[in-house]
């Protein structure tokens, strides 16, 4: 395999491993303010008792998101050394600030939040639940725009040293992030919410923790189904139309639209043909690409074949699958939340036992669609690493040969299934013992 | 000094805030099997660290994030350079990571020795581990026109080329940092508990303290060996002089509060001895962050620092960050208990 393949599939193998902990991380955090809130301002005491126990989880998940996130930070150094040298005056301001204001914030008040509950005052430790979900959420802010500005690099330009900086207001406010910060923020709530109500729909399923579990069922769904709205509109439309502009290639590739066409369909299934350049079997809704993208049924919405072949994504198939997966997943999220929630509004919920079953084996979903959404924009914005300024494979560590790459390759597939199996019993024995179970203070 | 030449020490403090809080994590993992005997006692070790380590490894991420920022080439050149030891390092803080937090989650005990055992080994080889990392820097690497290099990990040992990431002298300064932070860990455990650990942690940091003061002595003496031109800096700005003077500071106030029993001071007196040691390291090099054998291909401020713009923009945010941060480990370190008990 070649080097650049290679370190490639290592970032992206790491990568993806990576977020599945902080998805969930900063989605609960919300949650657990709302539920602390709740008892501290209301002395509701099944809140509280609910925060304890979701900290709990918290907590654990916090550990894998910590320990494989910073295998991140080094690899754009150890593996991409090119672009970090080229792009370090612009990345390093938005990298170092998630560093100085989000992980000292979280860091410091998460050992307050999980160890302090009987240490120091509830207002102290409300405020500390307040200072993670601050910090996770700020963190966000901060990688989200680095991953902006490779999007669509505003406030700066190429000088023969690198890539120089001009406005660090411009790349914090990138009209990018306008759309893809909250989107990817209400997609770590979708994880969090529903999460919570599978939890719940479980304990329910079990007739245990029976107060605990509607409650959960209650935030879990309410939250996940006003997140899913607000995942599809405004923000995945506002995403997707940026998208259209910015990078009509990866906008092409994602609907697998080969010729430009007035009043294109919407293909909701159907297998990209990169060869023949069409899309076999395809079940399409007529002129409402046109309509999502231009709010006009019969605009024009550019095909590939204004593209030249070098610029289009490597991997069409992949990103085509990739968007519409998440697209799906998405949709079936909030048609199963809306569900849930018209039975918790009609009083009906306690009894569906196959509501609640759908809600149980809901929880890996918004994972797979996450997942999905960063697939999409990473594979589409291929194959630039920086969009129109640096391609991919003028990018990656030229000193680190591929039996190097290789080497630290197998060693993080060996680690992180080590971490998956010690992952699953950790969270399976919070999930048995259950709330109110005696936690472990200091 | 410019800007860059301000980023350069900005840098140097940050990582000192890293080694001395981090410091007392690997150093009290370092040395629990000297200090703690039974079961009760490794977990009580364990949780004196619970609220605070991850909040200390944290500096370890700002100051790359910093190193970024300020000067990419650098970061660029030495994390791929140093590709496989960089590696073992993300691997090791991952297994420390998660035996601190996560050994008290499990739910039965037939895992907790694995779990400390982990901890402990995680804890020493990262320590040394992290002296050698220093000790590069400062022999200095093979990097050619554009700052690129690939050690491997050990040639000859010789501390000359063909070189490698071990030699005599980078084991040397592997072998003074984990010395250095074990004896730090020992006053954090003096400090934070009672009972046996406390007693165990009081003889252990004294008996560490003449095996620490050679081997830093055998590390300046190599230094001057190894790369003349940390004492010519030293010569041509003699205000630097003041790390080696707060490094002997340190070493006396550690001490003499441990002889009278003030247990913060003593732990204050190793955080200085550790900010004098790197402060020399970074006096000693400056302006240069990674020397090279080949002359004149040394990455430098001037050569490697990012365009004036990100370094004052830098400064905007830098300044008000840090004010937050010393404001939450206020607040942390404040809200620990005065002793953990088991």
């Amino acid at each position: 395999m070649s080097p650049e393949t290679l370190h490639r599939f290592q970032f992206a193998f790491t990568i993806t491993y990576h977020y599945l902990f902080p998805q969930l991380s900063m989605g609960l955090a919300l949650l657990i303010v709302a539920l602390k809130t709740r008892e501290r301002f209301w002395g509701d005491a099944e809140a509280g008792k609910a925060a304890e126990f979701w900290t709990k989880i918290f907590g654990i998940n916090f550990a894998f998101g910590v320990v494989t996130g910073i295998p991140m930070e080094f690899q754009f150094g150890t593996n991409w050394s090119r672009f970090s040298e080229a792009a370090g005056g612009v990345v390093g301001s938005t990298l170092a600030q998630e560093g100085v204001f989000a992980f000292i914030l979280e860091s410091s008040f998460l050992g307050l939040l999980v160890y302090g509950r009987k240490r120091i005052g509830p207002t102290l430790h409300w405020f500390s639940a307040v200072a993670v979900c601050l910090g996770a959420w700020i963190s966000g802010y901060f990688i989200t725009v680095t991953n902006a500005w490779m999007q669509h690099p505003v406030g700066s330009h190429v000088a023969p040293g690198g890539i120089v900086l001009d406005s660090l207001g411009a790349v914090l406010l990138n009209p990018w992030e306008l759309w893809s910060y909250p989107h990817v923020m209400l997609g770590a709530c979708l994880t969090g919410a529903t999460v919570m109500a599978s939890v719940g729909a479980y304990y329910l399923l079990e007739r245990r923790h029976e107060d605990q579990a509607r409650l959960y069922l209650r935030l879990g769904v309410g939250a996940g189904l006003l997140a899913g709205l607000a995942l599809a509109f405004p923000t995945g439309d506002g995403l997707a139309r940026t998208l259209s502009q910015d990078q009509p290639a990866a906008f092409a590739g994602m609907e697998a639209l080969f010729h430009t066409q007035s009043g294109a369909p919407l293909a909701i299934i159907g297998q990209p043909d990169v060869q023949r350049q069409s899309l076999d079997n395809p079940i399409e809704l007529p002129h409402m690409l046109s309509f999502l993208t231009y709010r006009s049924w019969g605009a024009p919405v550019q095909g590939l074949d204004k593209i030249p072949t070098g610029q289009w994504p490597p991997d069409i198939p992949l990103l085509y699958y990739a968007y519409h997966m998440m697209v799906g997943l998405g949709t079936g999220l909030i048609a199963l939340m809306g569900l849930a929630a018209l039975a918790l509004w009609t009083g009906r919920l306690w009894g569906q036992r196959w509501l609640l079953w759908l809600i149980l084996l809901a929880a890996p979903f918004p994972y797979i669609a996450n997942t999905c959404g960063w697939l999409t924009s990473e594979t589409g914005r291929q194959p630039w690493i920086i969009y129109g300024l640096m391609r991919t494979d003028q990018a990656f560590s030229p000193q680190v040969s591929s039996g190097n790459v290789l080497f630290s390759l197998l060693g993080f597939l060996g680690l992180y299934s080590l971490l998956s199996l010690l992952f699953l019993a950790l969270i399976g024995g919070s999930l048995k013992r259950g709330p109110g179970s005696d936690g472990h203070g200091a | 000094m410019d800007l860059g030449g301000l980023w350069y020490w900005l840098l140097a403090g940050m990582l000192i805030v890293y080694v001395v809080l981090d410091g007392f994590d690997l150093g009290a993992g370092a040395v629990m099997a000297l200090v703690a005997r039974d079961e009760r006692e490794r977990s009580l070790v364990l949780r004196s660290l619970g609220p605070v380590w991850d909040g200390n490894e944290v500096w370890l991420l700002a100051a790359g994030g910093v190193l970024v920022l300020a000067f990419p080439r650098v970061y660029a050149a030495a994390f791929s350079g140093f590709y496989l030891p960089l590696m073992l390092v993300l691997w090791l803080l991952t297994f420390r990571a998660l035996a601190i937090e996560l050994h008290h989650h499990l739910g039965s005990t037939v895992w907790l020795p694995l779990f400390e055992l982990a901890f402990a080994a995680a804890s020493s080889v990262l320590a040394l581990v992290l002296g050698a990392a220093l000790g590069n820097v400062v022999r200095g690497v093979d990097a050619d026109g554009q700052g690129h290099f690939f050690l491997p990990l050990f040639t000859d040992f010789s501390a000359r080329p063909p070189l490698g990431i071990l030699d005599w002298y980078t084991l040397l300064a592997g072998l003074t940092a984990l010395v250095a932070l074990g004896r730090h860990g020992a006053f954090w455990l003096n400090w934070k508990t009672g009972g046996p650990v406390q007693a165990r942690a009081q003889g252990l940091a004294r008996g560490l303290e003449p095996v620490l003061i050679v081997l830093a002595l055998l590390l300046t003496a190599a230094t001057a060996f190894v790369q003349p031109m940390a004492l010519q800096a030293m010569e041509l700005h003699p205000g630097c002089m003041v790390f080696p003077a707060l490094a002997c500071a340190g070493l006396w106030l550690s001490h003499a509060a441990l002889k009278r029993g003030a247990e913060l001071r003593a732990w204050t007196g190793s955080a200085f001895f550790l900010a004098g040691l790197l402060g020399c390291a970074a006096a000693g090099l400056y302006p240069t962050l990674l020397p090279s054998v080949v002359p004149g291909q040394s990455l430098t401020v001037a050569n490697s620092a990012s365009a004036d713009y990100t370094l004052a923009t830098g400064l905007i945010w830098w300044l008000p960050a840090m004010a937050l941060a010393a404001l939450y480990f206020t607040i942390l370190y404040r809200s620990l208990p005065r002793k953990f008990r088991d």
